[in-house]
Formats: structure tokens, C-alpha cells, sequence
């Protein structure tokens, strides 16, 4: 029985990474490297404003005193910031005026990854794309839908052009440039990424998403996302992510900024399959993502949701600084570790404002060699009067070469706030199994079934037609792993 | 990534500067640890904020004071020691003074009872017993982070030895009395070590106090070691006054189906921070460990707490409450450590924290680190008010509403001290800690300090 | 002995009860019964003096004295007794210093002494035989893993000890098994005595076979619809509160 399930776990887990493809497109590339004259390169190629450039410079001088952080629970291996190239595009001159001038071997590209570039509506609903692939955005669907509504959904670069007001205004201000290493270095290196700007009292009538694609090899991606939800305003958001297989390790360096004004509400979703490597732990992404969201209103809310299957290492902590009154954070998380996967991820949750409410739910899986971490700060300030804060962090293991850690702080100013955490970690249940077993469902079934049994309660934060996708994404992760 | 700072080089100076008197007074076996410790105290200097597990402590304050005595036993305060009598009536148990870190001669440096018991000096044990001491000596306290407690075996002048035999039983619990009493600010170190032999049983009581009012600095080390079938158990009450700093390492050694307790009773002191190591390192082994702190004024009470799976089918639990008033601040750092081949762990870790005023303060950081699959590991943690709906509960009983604060109080604290197994002591300590709540001195009978 | 009149109350700015007119006399068991929601429990968290419950008209009289003004201790002391639907569980205090503490506050409103500990033990031997409660739950933690049955006998055990002048039990019919229910209704009525009244206040007549009230009421939407005989529960348990809200509609 016991061998039986170890070889079901076997196969289950040893499941081929399904977008391991790679396009053969012509690609125009920087050179290797990173100084002062390849950033000044990045903002030239970009035809930047010399503000931008400025922001660029000042990031990466603070970067250079910068080291990497020790701190998280991750064996990360040296990484060669000069073997990496800044800035790499798939060559289309001009910018595509219809879908009709995107080349057709990137369309096929979103096509096999099930990303429609063409505006259809799909059966579950109708979702506006950004799709980026390497340093750029290749195309952004229903742009002028959104725009009749004045919703502004487009990529960085055509925000720095278009509305270089709005950027300057909010850029920065939640994830300033000096937060920390990876943060320092997207400021100085950041190629593209989305921009969505929600206009007071506007409820966004579909879901917006950006994908992201690495393709060329050797090239780290660096993109930015800036969302602001203008007062009484609502958006739900989506991003989600792959890469080739490939023997090397790529760096992934994000940072997302989100801004709630007074009762604005964001859903940040995001499902997250980069190249997790080999079974031996060969190559992967390298996932270093700062993630932090503000309730600058009152009645604000942020609610982040991720699903963390892929990536080597991954290392973020989406975050919610609750500073109106009666804000409310959250933050919903299944990460799942096999082979030889690490994770240290988890949230901040800083309370500022009175009546300040925010809940954390983990759920982390660790399969094969997997090191799967939680690591999360509840810190209330001296007058958010009230605040409560909930987390519950459950870790399940499977299979007995895995590991699963949690680390959480709780920092308590303030006499009147509640301030609870819980945490269990277990292997899946053989007794659970068996039951399976004996209503005729297999073992194999039976892990599938229970995984996303614990993985529920994230699972149905997602918007629907994301979370059929994260289920099967959450079984195919796990395929051959499972004890 | 140390703390080396100014402090610690003192500290290091101090050492070179009279190796040679710490030597002379102490034994071979001893001082053959002094030198690696320093080495090692040299790298890792005193620990600051910026290290993960002192986050939350800041000892440079009382590091950095300028203290008139770092070593020297005033044979004067002796009497003292040989006066002090425990006021806890009913207790019944071998006891055992230490002053300012030194083992006065009462009746003789070492005490053999029935059974073949031993207790007394570390230092007088080492001589006539080397073999004992080589064996376990150092061998418990290891670290390549804290480097307190190198500083503490590079310097410690004398002990407490405790040498329960295999198979032996003793009747009665022993009682240290840690004092500290001087004329002027002191440095204290000192050290203890216990051996708890096969089959064997040991109950040992540790009560720290300050006798006057000087500021006082204590870096106390513990090494014990609970062999296959034994039994420890450990009651710590710390009542010091509100311008001492204690600091212990506590390293507790398990074998294979040894049980062990401890409990750290934390009732007063200026800041308090206790190192508590277990290591479960035989199968079937299982450890208790709670803690209750209860601060006011500005004390600061931190418990860093450490439960190391190491071996297959342990088990272990962790209950640490804290009742915060005034601006008092505490903090909690528990880990629970699962080695990859400690299959059916069973570990649970709770910490429960009260804050009485807007200007108290808990930082809490429950940590679970498991790399063994057929495990059941949870932890908790909370920080908030009494429960306001036991309060109406009781209020609509009739009791009134401060009597009823003071017994959710006092309930929430007799959570972990019902776990106390010493009966006369556990009564002693509830009534200390309803004292302690009602804001009255809490300071045994005999004690010449007022804190205030 | 109580005397409520155009109670009004409500919950953050909610008004829950609208207007509510009661009269109860020494010897009186009343019965209040309504459907879900109808502001039963709110009334009985008023007259025990819950904060959180903002009272925004009307008076209550118990014994002559202004009952509202009146701390929650002070109205037990005085022989107000709640039985809690939802008993609170209270860790770490043990069942015996809890009530030990409650008897002797009792006592000393009354300018009494406090029970000697062996008189103390009596007592609570005398009372536990009444409600026939295990003798181990005295040295638990108050309501501490205690089943629902143990809950609610622990209640009127608490009621017996404290002898209560009004007691109020809030649905302490809920969740028990016929048996348990007979002890606790057993338990009421020995304590029944002709200068101390009762309110019983619950959903079903089930309760009330065994324990008769004098008057019953039906309270709906915060206010008391109907006020009748003990035959007005019968009636309800046939007809169900449909009924009574028929009839109020046919009213209007």
C-alpha cells in the first residue's frame, strides 16, 4: 500500500511543465551587463522623458549600495548580475496598429498558452489582456471598451507617454525605490509592464489581466505594474505568468504598486507558472517580486490572492498598508513546492488606521525535495484603535524529503486590537486516503481531491474561470509527488 | 552578520585582563573551555536588535553600564546567603544558595544524599569528579549565534552541580536561590550543570532575587542532561527588581522516553530575557514547556523558546502567556524544529498575550520549521483583551467587575501554572501572582527590596 | 416586582426592541415566546445589563429601584439571575472558585459573612444533588469542554446557589435531550417559591410541559403581540407564529 502510493506520488509529480516551449522569433537584444550606460540604453530604446531616466539613475546608484537579502529561508545561489541581459524585445517596427500586424508566430505563441489576443468573448466572461512577452507589451485587448468608461488600461510604456502625470504622481509612492534590493534594482532596470488607472465611482466591467511570457534566453524580466482605484471605484485583476524550459536560471525582478482610495476595492489575483526547473533542480525562474498595495482611504480595500506553482524560487510578500480608517487587507495563498522548488512568501499587514481589519489565509503544499516557507508581519500601530487581524497558515506535506516552515511576527502596539494566528502542519491524512479507497475513488484521485480540498478556501477567491485553470494547474504541480 | 560592537570588546578585555585570577580560583576541566569561548565570544560579540532571535530585546543598555564588579565574591555577603531562608514554609526541599554567582561553604561545597545523590559547587564536583563533569560539561551548551553564551563559559567563576545517579529517586525536590546582593552595580555569571542518570527522577526548583537595590547584570547558563527513562523537572521564579537584567540559557538534553517540564515563572524584573533550548534527542522522548510573565512600569520580559525534534516519535508543548500593563513590553520567539527523520513528531506551540494598557506592548514570532513529513505541528498566537463576555458572565453572578478582572487574570495565568508539578510551590506561586495582579509587593518575605 | 414599560432597544443603531410592556409579579413564572429574531434574547441581555445594547427609550423597575442605572453585578446581587443561552467558557477558572466567589459577593451585599469552606462544600453538595450534575465538573474550568447539557444544568445549578428573587432563563431548553430537560425544568421548579418570579423565555412549547408558566407572550418584531394563558403556547405549537403574524396583518 505504502510503496503503491509512493510510486502513484512518483507520477504524479514527475508531470512535464506544459508551456516549456520556446518561439523562435526574432528578437532584438541588449548586450550583457548592467552600468549606468545600459540603463541610460533601456530609457533611449524606450523614448523616455528624462525624468523617467532620472528615476532610473538615482534607483540604481542606491542599488550599488545595496546587497541581497540573507534573511529568507532560501538557498539561493550566486547570481551574476553582469551575465544578464536588461532589455529584450520581439522585433516588430512599427508598434502594431491591428491584431492583423502582430507577428504571427506571437500570436500563435498566447494562442498555445491560451492567452486570446483577439478582443473574443469568452464563455466565462470577457477579460481585457495585457499580454508582455520578455521587456515589452505586444498587445492590450479592449482598450477602447475600458476607455468609454475612462478606465486606462495599457502598458507602462504608453502610460509614461500618455499620461505621464498620473505616473509621476503615483509611481514609487507605495514601493519606493530604496524599499529594498530587487525594488532598487526593477526602478533602475524596469522594461514594461501594465498600467491601470480606475476613475472615481467607476466598477471595472470585466476582469483586467496582464500575462506575462519570458522568452529569450539569458535575459531577466523586470516589469512594473502601477493600479490605482480612484475613490468608490472597484477592479479585479488578474496576472499570470510562464517561461521555456531551459537549463539556466532566468531572473524574474517585479514590483506591483497598488493604490485604494476612499471605498475602493481591488482584487489582485495571480497565477503564477514560471519554469519551475528540472526534477533535479536544474534551471527555473528566479521569482524576487515586491507586491504592496495601500488603503489610502477610508473604507478601502485590497484583497491579493496567489497561486505560487512555479518558479525555482520564489520569494514575495504581497502587502497591504491599511491606512484609512475601516480598511480592510487580505491576502489568500496556495503555494505549492515539488522537486526542488523553494518558497518564501507570504504578507505584511500594517495597521494604521482605525478599525483596520485583515485576514490571511496560507495553504502551503511541499512535495519531492520542496522547501516551502510562510512568512508573514502583523504589525498594528499605536493608534489603529481596533484593528483585527486573523491569519491562519496551514502547511501539508507530502512525502518525507519536503520541508514546510512558518515564520510569522506580531507586533502589537495598540491595547484595543485582536490579533490572532494559527498554524497546523500535517501530512495528507492516510486514513482520509484510505476512506477515498474505499468508496472506489483512486489514490491518485484521492491526493488530487484532498489538495484541493485544503487548497479551497484560496481556490474560491479567484475568479471563476481562473480557478478551473488553478485547480488543474495545482494537480499538474503536484503530478508524481504525493505520499 | 554579529553584533561585535564596543560593549563586546569590553567584554573581551575583561577576559584577557584577568584570565589569569578566573583561572586560578577554578579547575582544569573548566578552564580548558575558556579559551575557544572567548575566540568564539569574540566573532559573535553581544547580541543586538539586528539579530532575528533579539529582535525584540535590546541588552545594550544594561551592557553597556559601567559595573563596579565583574568577578570578585565579596566573602562578607556570605552570611547573607547562609541567613536566607525560603519563605515558602511547606516546601520541602534540598536547598542550595548561590551568591552573586559563587557557592558559599554551607555545610561543605558538596553534599552527598541518600540515594547517592549529589549536590553543591560545580567547581568543588570538578575535583572530585572529574570524570563526570568531562563527560557533560559544555557538551549541552552550544551556539553558533548567542554569543552570551560563550561569554558565559569563558569567564564563569562557579556553580551549581546536580548528580542524580541511575535509578535514583529522590524524595524531595532541590531548591537553588539564586541571590544577587552587592553595595555595588555587579556583573554576575554563573553556571549550573545537572545530571539526571538512567531511570532516575530529578525535581529541581530555581528562584532568582535581588537583596539590594544596585543595578545588576546576570548571564546565567544551564546545561542539563535527561538520560534514557529519567524524569526532570524545572520550576524557574524570577522576582528580581525592576533595575536588574537577567539573562539565561537553558539547554535541556533529552534521551529516549525521558519526560521533562519546565516552567518559567516570570513575576518581576527590569528586563528579562530566558534562552530555553530543549533538544529531544532520544525516540519517545516528551517535553513541556511553559512560561508566564507578568510585567508593569517599564519592565521588558522576553522568552525565546527552542524545541528541537531530533529524533523520531517526541512529543513536545509549548504554553507561554504574558499579562502586559503600564508600558511594559514583552516578546516571544518559539521554534519548533523537525529534523527530517523525526517521523511521528506530535509538537504544539501556543502564546497567549494581554495587553492592559494602550502603552503596553507584545511582538510575538511563533516559527515552525519541519522537514519530516508524518508530523502534527501547530502553533498559535494571540495578543488582545480579557474576554469581555466572561466578564458580563461574571458580573451577571454578581461579582464585580475589578474582582472579576482580576480572576480572568488570574485564570489565564493558572493556565500555566496548574502545570507546575511541585504542589506547595505551585499554591505559593498562584498566591505570588494574585499579589502580582493586584499590584501589591510581590516579593518574598525575606527579601530587604522595595521595588517600587 | 418588575415592572418594564415602553422599553425600546437596539443594537449599532439597529432597534431591535420597540416598545415593550411587561408587569410581573412575585410568585409569577411568565413564559415569553417568539419566532427567531423577535428581540427575546435582546430583552433578556437588557434586564442583566449588556453594554453593548443601546437603550433608547422607556423604563424598567425592578424592586422599585431604576433598573437600568443599575451595574450588571449589582442587579445579581439584588436576585437578578440570567441563564445564558450560550454559556461563556471561561479557561483557567475553576468552577468552584468561580461560584464560591459569586456566593460569598451575594453574601456580603446581604450583610452576611462569607461561607466557611465546609459550609461552602455543603452547599454546593445540597445544590449539585438538584440538578443532578457530575461532582467533577466543580473542578473544571467554568463551562470549559462542557457538553450543552452540562452547560445548562451548570446554569440552573448556578441558579440555585445564588437563589435568585427573578430568574431569566434565555432558551435553556436548546439543545437538550428529553432527559436533561426534565432535570433542569425539575431544577426550576424546586427553586420555585411564592416570593420569587420567573421569565422562561423560548422558542418551543416543549419546555413548558414541564415547567407551567402563569402568563405567556408572544413577542414579534420587538414588541409583545399577545399575552395570554398557558394555553397560548398549545395554541402557538399547533399553529405555528404564521398565525400570530396572520393576525396581526388581518388587524391592520
Amino acid at each position: 500500500m505504502e510503496r503503491e502510493q509512493d510510486n502513484i506520488i512518483n507520477d504524479i509529480t514527475s508531470g512535464e511543465y506544459k508551456y516549456g516551449f520556446y518561439t523562435d522569433i526574432e528578437t532584438e537584444k541588449i548586450p550583457k551587463g548592467l552600468n549606468e550606460d545600459t540603463i541610460r540604453l533601456i530609457s533611449e530604446k524606450k523614448g523616455e522623458p528624462e525624468w523617467l531616466l532620472e528615476f532610473r539613475l538615482k534607483s540604481f546608484r542606491h542599488w550599488l549600495t545595496m546587497k541581497m537579502p540573507g534573511w529568507a529561508h532560501l538557498k539561493i545561489p550566486e547570481i551574476d548580475f553582469q551575465d544578464i541581459i536588461y532589455y529584450a524585445a520581439p522585433k516588430q517596427e512599427p508598434a502594431p496598429e491591428s491584431l492583423d500586424d502582430i507577428d504571427p508566430e506571437l500570436k500563435k505563441t498566447f494562442d498555445k498558452l491560451g492567452i486570446p489576443l483577439e478582443e473574443q468573448k469568452r464563455l466565462t466572461g470577457v477579460v481585457a489582456v495585457d499580454a508582455v512577452m520578455d521587456s515589452v507589451s505586444v498587445k492590450t485587448t479592449f482598450k477602447e471598451t475600458l476607455a468609454e468608461l475612462g478606465i486606462i488600461f495599457c502598458s507602462f510604456s504608453e502610460a509614461v507617454r500618455e499620461y505621464p502625470d498620473l505616473v509621476k504622481r503615483y509611481m514609487g509612492t507605495v514601493v519606493p525605490y530604496t524599499d529594498n534590493f530587487f525594488a532598487a534594482l526593477n526602478s533602475a532596470v524596469f522594461s514594461d509592464g501594465s498600467f491601470c488607472y480606475i476613475p472615481k465611482g467607476v466598477r471595472c466591467p470585466m476582469e483586467l489581466s496582464t500575462y506575462f511570457r519570458i522568452n529569450a534566453a539569458n535575459t531577466g524580466q523586470f516589469e512594473r505594474t502601477l493600479l490605482v482605484a480612484d475613490e468608490e471605484s472597484y477592479v479585479s485583476y488578474l496576472e499570470g505568468c510562464t517561461a521555456p524550459m531551459r537549463d539556466e536560471n532566468q531572473l524574474h525582478a517585479a514590483i506591483v504598486e497598488i493604490i485604494a482610495e476612499k471605498n475602493a476595492s481591488v482584487k489582485y489575483s495571480t497565477v503564477q507558472n514560471w519554469y519551475p526547473g528540472d526534477r533535479e533542480g536544474r534551471g527555473g525562474i528566479f521569482n524576487f517580486v515586491t507586491k504592496r498595495g495601500i488603503c489610502r482611504g477610508d473604507n478601502s480595500k485590497i484583497s491579493w490572492t496567489q497561486v505560487e506553482t512555479g518558479s525555482a524560487i520564489t520569494w514575495k510578500y504581497p502587502s497591504c498598508i491599511l491606512r484609512g480608517d475601516n480598511s480592510t487587507g487580505e491576502f489568500y495563498s496556495v503555494a505549492v513546492t515539488n522537486n526542488h522548488q523553494q518558497a518564501d512568501t507570504g504578507t505584511k499587514m500594517i495597521h494604521i488606521g482605525k478599525n483596520t481589519k485583515s485576514t490571511i489565509v496560507s495553504k502551503g503544499i511541499s512535495a519531492g525535495h520542496g522547501q516551502n516557507s510562510y512568512r508573514g508581519l502583523v504589525k498594528v500601530l499605536k493608534n489603529a484603535s481596533n484593528s483585527r487581524n486573523f491569519s491562519q497558515c496551514d502547511s501539508l506535506l507530502l512525502g518525507d524529503k519536503c520541508g514546510a516552515h512558518t515564520f510569522p511576527y506580531l507586533e502589537v502596539d495598540n491595547q484595543t486590537a485582536i490579533v490572532e494566528h494559527e498554524a497546523t502542519t500535517s501530512k495528507i491524512g492516510e486514513d482520509q486516503i484510505f476512506y477515498c479507497n474505499q468508496r472506489g475513488i483512486s489514490t491518485e484521485d484521492a491526493i488530487g481531491l484532498i489538495v484541493n480540498g485544503y487548497a479551497r478556501e484560496v481556490l474560491n477567491k479567484l475568479p471563476m474561470e481562473f480557478a478551473v485553470e488553478a485547480q488543474k494547474l495545482l494537480q499538474i504541480s503536484l503530478e508524481g509527488s504525493v505520499g | 552578520m554579529n553584533g561585535k560592537s564596543g560593549v563586546s570588546d569590553f567584554f573581551s578585555r575583561l577576559y584577557y585582563e584577568n584570565i589569569g585570577r578566573i583561572g586560578e580560583s577554578s579547575t582544569p576541566i573548566i578552564n580548558s573551555f575558556r579559551k575557544e569561548a572567548i575566540e568564539k565570544f569574540n566573532l559573535l560579540g553581544v547580541p543586538t536588535k539586528k539579530m532575528e532571535s533579539y529582535k525584540y530585546t535590546n541588552l545594550e543598555t544594561f551592557f553597556r553600564h559601567d559595573y563596579q564588579s565583574y568577578f570578585i565574591p565579596e566573602a562578607s555577603h556570605f552570611r547573607k546567603a547562609e541567613e536566607f531562608r525560603c519563605d515558602v514554609t511547606e516546601l520541602d526541599a534540598h536547598g542550595i544558595v548561590l551568591m552573586n554567582g559563587f557557592y558559599p561553604t554551607i555545610n561543605g561545597k558538596l553534599r552527598e544524599l541518600p540515594g547517592g545523590i549529589i549536590i553543591g559547587s560545580l567547581n568543588a564536583a570538578a575535583r572530585k569528579y572529574p570524570d563526570l563533569i568531562e563527560k557533560h560539561y559544555g557538551k549541552y551548551a552550544r551556539s553558533d549565534s548567542d554569543g552570551l553564551i560563550h561569554l558565559n563559559t569563558a569567564m564563569v567563576p562557579d556553580g551549581v552541580f546536580i548528580f542524580v545517579p541511575r535509578g535514583s529517586v529522590p524524595g524531595k525536590p532541590v531548591q537553588v536561590v539564586n541571590l544577587v546582593d552587592s553595595e555595588q552595580d555587579t556583573f554576575d555569571q554563573h553556571r549550573k550543570l545537572i545530571i539526571v542518570e538512567e531511570n532516575a527522577e530529578c525535581s529541581l526548583i530555581i528562584c532568582d532575587h535581588t537583596m539590594s537595590p544596585q543595578r545588576f547584570l546576570t548571564n546565567a547558563v544551564l546545561e542539563i542532561h535527561v538520560a534514557e527513562n529519567s524524569s526532570f523537572d524545572l520550576i524557574r521564579v524570577q522576582n528580581e527588581h525592576n533595575n536588574a537584567c537577567k539573562v539565561t540559557h537553558t539547554f535541556i538534553h533529552q534521551e529516549r522516553n525521558s519526560r521533562v517540564t519546565s516552567g518559567i515563572i516570570t513575576l518581576h524584573g527590569g528586563l528579562v530575557r530566558n534562552n530555553t533550548y530543549h533538544r529531544l534527542n532520544g525516540e519517545g522522548a516528551d517535553c513541556n514547556s511553559y512560561g508566564l510573565s507578568l510585567a508593569d512600569k517599564w519592565q521588558h520580559i522576553d522568552n525565546y523558546v527552542s524545541v528541537d525534534h531530533a529524533s523520531p516519535n517526541c512529543t513536545s508543548n509549548q504554553l507561554f502567556k504574558g499579562v502586559f500593563d503600564d508600558v511594559s513590553t514583552g516578546a516571544f520567539n518559539g521554534r519548533i524544529h523537525v529534523a527530517p527523520d523525526a517521523q511521528g513528531t506530535v509538537a504544539y506551540q501556543k502564546n497567549n498575550s494581554i495587553l492592559l494598557t494602550d502603552q503596553a506592548r507584545m511582538d510575538t514570532k511563533p516559527q515552525l520549521e519541519i522537514y519530516a513529513d508524518d508530523v502534527k505541528c501547530s502553533h498559535g498566537a494571540t495578543v488582545g483583551q480579557l474576554d469581555n463576555d466572561a466578564l458580563f458572565y461574571m458580573q451577571s453572578r454578581g461579582i464585580d467587575k475589578r474582582q472579576a478582572l482580576l480572576m480572568l487574570m488570574f485564570g489565564f495565568a493558572h493556565e500555566v501554572t496548574r502545570n507546575l508539578k511541585v504542589d506547595a510551590l505551585r499554591e505559593r506561586i498562584d498566591g505570588l501572582i494574585m499579589q502580582r495582579l493586584r499590584g501589591e509587593l510581590s516579593q518574598c518575605a525575606s527579601c530587604m527590596v522595595k521595588c517600587v | 416586582m418588575l415592572s418594564i414599560k415602553n422599553l425600546e432597544a437596539g443594537i449599532n443603531g439597529k432597534m431591535i426592541l420597540k416598545g415593550i410592556n411587561l408587569e410581573i409579579k412575585a410568585g409569577e413564572i411568565h413564559a415569553i415566546m417568539g419566532p427567531n429574531g423577535s428581540g427575546k434574547s435582546t430583552l433578556a441581555a437588557v434586564l442583566a445589563g449588556r453594554d453593548f445594547i443601546e437603550i433608547s427609550g422607556g423604563t424598567v423597575t425592578y424592586m422599585g429601584n431604576d433598573l437600568l442605572q443599575m451595574a450588571p453585578e449589582d442587579r445579581s446581587k439584588e436576585g437578578i439571575f440570567l441563564g445564558f443561552q450560550y454559556p461563556v467558557e471561561i479557561p483557567g477558572v475553576s468552577m468552584v472558585n468561580f461560584i464560591k466567589t459569586a456566593v460569598n459577593e451575594h453574601r456580603k451585599h446581604r450583610g452576611l459573612a462569607p461561607l466557611s469552606a465546609s459550609d461552602f462544600l455543603k452547599l454546593m453538595q445540597e445544590k449539585k444533588e438538584l440538578v443532578e450534575i457530575d461532582s467533577k465538573l466543580a473542578n473544571r474550568s467554568v463551562n470549559e469542554g462542557f457538553s450543552g447539557g452540562e452547560k445548562k444544568k451548570n446554569e440552573i445549578f448556578q441558579m440555585a446557589m445564588l437563589e435568585p428573587k427573578l430568574a431569566i432563563l434565555d432558551e435553556t431548553d436548546s439543545g437538550l435531550d428529553i432527559d436533561a430537560l426534565r432535570i433542569v425544568a425539575n431544577g426550576v421548579n424546586r427553586l420555585r417559591k411564592p416570593d420569587n418570579a420567573s421569565i422562561v423565555i423560548t422558542h418551543y412549547q416543549r419546555l413548558l410541559d414541564y415547567i407551567i408558566p402563569d402568563v405567556v407572550h408572544v413577542l414579534y418584531d420587538g414588541r409583545i403581540v399577545k399575552t395570554a394563558g398557558k394555553e397560548l403556547a398549545l395554541e402557538l405549537e399547533e399553529k405555528g407564529y404564521d398565525w400570530i403574524k396572520q393576525e396581526l396583518y388581518n388587524h391592520n
